[in-house]
């Protein structure tokens, strides 16, 4: 889906470290010195418990399809349909995504298969975290 | 704790409802409002708070004349009148202001004089959720869904029963956009916009405004029009990212504002004769029905089916069409407000005989946002 015209990312001071790890081949997630609470988007503080004391970690990319829906109306740097997935990751935290290697079809998309990171370049800086399914045996690209 | 008595005096759409392209969005507003201010014979000196959304508090009480002691601008998505409402009838028991006028004009069909919505793409939406492709609230508000099928066993012909009965509702009502009858088939065969969602479970676009006024019970006796009275009131925000919502199948911001008006209000769900949950897509009341407590989790689609909430049913849901075929201008929750109205006034198009309380639930956002206003016809 790597088409030119999809919208990107304009990272800020307090998400770098997430778009320098996609652009590295990682998945970097926060958590919490203090509580120990893992979470998503980046800040650089514990919305649970108000910490400033957060580390930065690679997670493990093994996620499970969540939910989603397949959009049929076009939008610039997409062909319909596509779906619009969340996939839960291993560490708990959810996030938006596309599902790729994959038809893009409710037969092809069971909510909570297994799904892994790959990581799609679309410009020097920005590389986007997408997945596939876990079971799929791909070459590794 | 029980509000004191705080009245809606004033109540009134625009005149014309749904392409209005001879009229700017502000003056949607102004139509909506001075339509409210002519039913309770009211100037603009005697306005002395104002609040809107999407709007600046500023354009409207400049635009209309209105030298405010009260400002409120709360924009958080179509519940931001209920939200109005609820901050209004604080302000006018703390004595901040007498008489508040609350305005909403949308230009949402013909887009003239709008202002144009983007999300930046240093926000955290433009980061974490734009780059996938989503294309505004039928992309977005809808990705939930699926989970909350699985959990329960709902299917999407149940889903499509909400349509097919507030369509039964709008055919009552004269101002309603669609009123021909559908079935689930219709439904059905609309045009798929993203899974599992189609055309006609997606809300209309159209033109359209509200405004409301409120002061004290104590003052409403001078006013011509029948005082409908605030009971009750709640509000809270969860997230802009409906990726990021705590439950796929529930939302946060109605579990705190729903029960939080029916607790100041001290009624029950049985006692609720009216109902107004803000459908800007067909899962909406779904979701609220169980969040408000109406029906326990996963059997608000059975209720619905089995016609509890249609003409004749025992609990009376969204009689003036809905979102879904009376009208939707982008921020609905002024035309909820306005039915809840015409309800306790007894001078809706699909009157509920001898209705007391109604109860009128908004969604701001996508999940962002809600806010529930209770009233009643009958004085606390």
């Amino acid at each position: 889906m790597a088409e030119p015209g999809r919208a990107l990312p304009q990272p800020t001071p307090e998400t770098q470290h997430f778009w320098d790890g996609t652009k590295a081949g990682e998945l970097r997630l926060q958590r919490c010195d203090a509580c120990g609470k893992v979470y998503f988007p980046p800040r650089p503080f514990c919305a649970a418990c108000a910490s400033r004391q957060v580390s930065v970690f690679q997670a493990s990319g093994r996620a499970i399809l969540w939910s989603y829906v397949i959009h049929h109306r076009k939008v610039a740097g997409f062909n319909p349909p596509y779906a619009i997935a969340v996939v839960q990751l291993a560490e708990g935290p959810r996030m938006m995504t596309n599902i790729v290697d994959c038809p893009q079809t409710p037969e092809a998309l069971q909510l909570d298969m297994p799904v892994e990171v790959v990581f799609e370049k679309q410009t020097d800086d920005i590389t986007l975290p997408l997945f596939r399914p876990a079971f799929v045996p791909l070459a590794k690209g | 704790m029980r509000q004191k008595a705080v009245t809606v005096v004033g109540a009134a759409e625009t005149t014309e409802l749904g392409v209005i392209p001879n009229l700017s969005q502000i003056q949607l507003h102004a139509d909506a409002a001075l339509n409210a201010m002519a039913e309770c014979g009211l100037r603009p000196k005697d306005i002395d708070g104002i609040a809107t959304a999407a709007e600046t508090p500023v354009q409207i009480a400049h635009y209309l004349g209105i030298t405010p002691t009260w400002v409120d601008g709360t924009s958080v998505g179509g519940c931001s009148f209920m939200i109005h409402v609820r901050h209004a009838a604080a302000a006018i028991e703390a004595g901040l202001a007498k008489t508040i006028l609350v305005t909403h004009g949308e230009s949402g069909k013909s887009r003239v004089g709008n202002p144009p919505r983007s999300v930046p793409p240093s926000s955290l939406q433009g980061q974490f959720e734009q780059p996938y492709g989503p294309m505004g609230p039928p992309s977005l508000f809808t990705v939930p869904v699926l989970r909350y099928m699985k959990r329960y066993g709902v299917t999407v012909e149940q889903i499509a029963e909400v349509c097919v009965v507030q369509r039964e509702w709008a055919g009552k009502n004269p101002r309603a956009t669609f009123r021909n009858p559908i079935t689930v088939e219709d439904v059905l065969a609309s045009r798929m916009i993203a899974y599992p969602f189609r055309l006609l479970m997606c809300c209309l676009v159209t033109d359209g405004g509200g405004a409301l006024i409120l002061t004290s019970a104590e003052r409403a006796r001078d006013f011509p029009t029948r005082p409908v009275y605030i009971l009750g009131t709640g509000e809270s925000v969860e997230t802009p990212m409906v990726s990021q919502m705590e439950d796929f199948t529930s939302s946060r911001a109605f579990r705190v504002a729903g029960p939080t008006a029916f607790q100041q209000a001290g009624i029950s769900r049985n006692d609720v004769d009216h109902l107004m949950i803000y459908d800007a897509f067909a899962h909406l009341p779904l979701y609220g029905l169980e969040d408000l407590g109406f029906v326990t989790r996963g059997e608000a689609a059975r209720f619905i089916a089995e016609r509890n909430t249609a003409p004749g049913g025992k609990l009376p849901l969204n009689t003036n069409g809905g979102g879904l075929s009376y009208m939707h201008s982008g921020m609905y929750g002024m035309y909820a407000l306005q039915e809840s109205v015409r309800q306790m006034r007894g001078i809706a198009p699909a009157q509920i005989p001898g209705a007391k309380i109604s109860v009128c639930h908004g969604v701001g956002g996508m999940f962002a946002a809600s806010g529930t206003i209770i009233f009643s016809n009958e004085a606390p």
